[in-house]
């Protein structure tokens, strides 16, 4: 289908975009890379009237290296992320789950920001901030504030974004020594979204893992965090007895909604199967744990 | 009522300047408004690959893309690439491999199979798999285009050794 019609207009600041805000009010929507705004469009799942074109302001755009934060501009396209030897050293994380944003035609264009304040309940970037600790850089007509990912995602496309302000950037902090990392989807085709998902990291001490963090998508209306599954795994040796205890954790932890194609019972199902293969990852028994970025090319 | 937007591109190296509806997608633009045919239109939500042109040198999905945002960017399409020899050694492969049949997926999946030798030049059969994944054949050709694009990877593979 085509797009209900609308405005379009491309500031060349921030200023400008508060302005237009402030003016139109919940009538006008932010449009990044556009790669889920225009296919909700296409669908007629929401007819704004104005969109206001954010591409032009180049202050947003790239990945830099700070003294304790990598900090990614709104932006920065999701293949940039792919393909940046900054993120791959610092963040593999990251360079984990990109290859699992769609395709690349798709992550050509569509942008970290857009993603993040789109809030999807299925899409890689969200649980991976909130794995990490990311800080969401807010900016608007009142100033500029930080939100810690784990406050930012509150309901189903819902975040702790006023109306009037713009996601600029997202800091993660650098992570510490010894910090190993698991990004597992299954999908129905590969790049599709995901039935579900799993950002994991963790630190490795000689025999144990401490700090686990472990948060699925696709379970549920935003990121979750698997705090019980965590505590099962956090400060012991990662054997089979720690994962069956972290599964039935599991079952507290999460609570999965059924789509169109899996039922909860299977998603939940398929969560403790991904964990089961994160945490072998994690404790270095298995590919991707470390540094080298992913096998994506 | 939407105000058209005067929008200058420039689309297999011819400047183009036209006054567009903000709404109208890219591939549309391309399609009904300049007549250049080649880039596809069918599922419009970003999930079939059919309408893949080249914005700035990347390959996107038409159908993603408002015409209006393509404003001072250089557009190209599986004619303008064709012409200039860019995809002769795919062409051919897809052309020994019958990787065309019907032909409707055949600009997204050439210019998607250019963008993977372009990034990945030791691409697994895999790999290459994976990376047109987001590209559907109806007529469910895969196994042949597949075959195409894994023996241009091998074939540059062999002349880049026996240049090295």
């Amino acid at each position: 289908m085509k797009a209900p019609p609308f405005d379009y207009i491309r500031p060349r600041s921030l200023d400008e975009v508060f302005a237009l805000l402030e003016r139109h009010g919940d009538d006008a929507r932010i449009l990044a890379g556009g790669q889920t705004l225009l296919a909700t469009l296409n669908m007629r799942l929401s007819e704004p009237g104005l969109l206001i074109d954010i591409g032009a302001l180049e202050e947003l755009r790239g990945v830099a290296l700070r003294d304790d934060c990598i900090s990614i501009g709104a932006l920065t396209r999701h293949s940039e992320i792919e393909d940046s030897p900054l993120i791959a050293r610092h963040l593999p994380l990251l360079s984990m789950a990109a290859p699992h944003v769609a395709h690349r035609a798709i992550r050509n264009q569509g942008t970290f920001g857009g993603s993040i304040a789109f809030a999807d309940p299925a899409a890689e970037w969200p649980a991976c901030a909130v794995a990490l600790d990311a800080v969401l850089v807010l900016a608007g007509p009142r100033g500029e504030r930080r939100v810690g990912a784990q406050d930012f995602f509150l309901d189903l496309y819902t975040t702790a974004m006023d109306g009037d302000e713009v996601l600029t950037a997202c800091e993660f902090p650098l992570r510490p020594a010894g910090s190993r990392h698991a990004f597992l989807e299954l999908a129905r085709r590969h790049g599709d979204y995901a039935i579900v998902g799993l950002a994991a990291c963790a630190r490795a001490d000689a025999d144990t893992l401490d700090d686990v963090r472990l948060v699925f998508l696709g379970t549920g209306n935003i990121p979750n965090r698997a705090a019980g599954a965590e505590a099962a795994l956090a400060g012991r040796t990662p054997d089979a007895d720690a994962v069956a205890r972290a599964r039935l954790a599991l079952a507290d932890d999460l609570q999965p909604f059924a789509d169109l194609y899996n039922s909860a019972r299977t998603k939940q199902h398929l969560a403790g199967v991904l964990m089961g293969r994160a945490v072998a990852q994690l404790a270095g028994r298995g590919a991707g744990n470390l540094q080298a970025g992913g096998n994506h090319g | 009522m939407a105000e058209p937007i005067h929008v200058t591109m420039r689309v297999n190296g011819v400047e183009q300047t036209r006054q567009v509806e903000p709404r109208m997608h890219l591939v549309d633009f391309l399609r009904d408004t300049l007549e250049i045919k080649s880039a596809r239109v069918s599922c419009e939500h970003g999930a079939c690959g059919a309408c893949t042109v080249r914005l700035d040198g990347r390959i996107v999905r038409g159908c993603l893309l408002l015409a209006v945002q393509a404003e001072g960017c250089e557009v190209e399409t599986i004619d303008g690439a064709s012409d200039r020899g860019d995809l002769l050694e795919l062409q051919q492969a897809f052309h020994a491999h019958n990787a065309a049949q019907c032909g409707f997926c055949t600009p997204g999946m050439l210019l998607t199979a250019a963008a993977l030798l372009q990034e990945n030049p030791g691409a697994t059969r895999e790999q290459v798999r994976e990376y047109i994944s987001g590209n559907y054949c109806r007529c469910t050709g895969y196994h042949a285009i597949v075959d195409a694009v894994c023996e241009v990877l091998e074939s540059q593979r062999q002349a880049r050794a026996v240049n090295a």
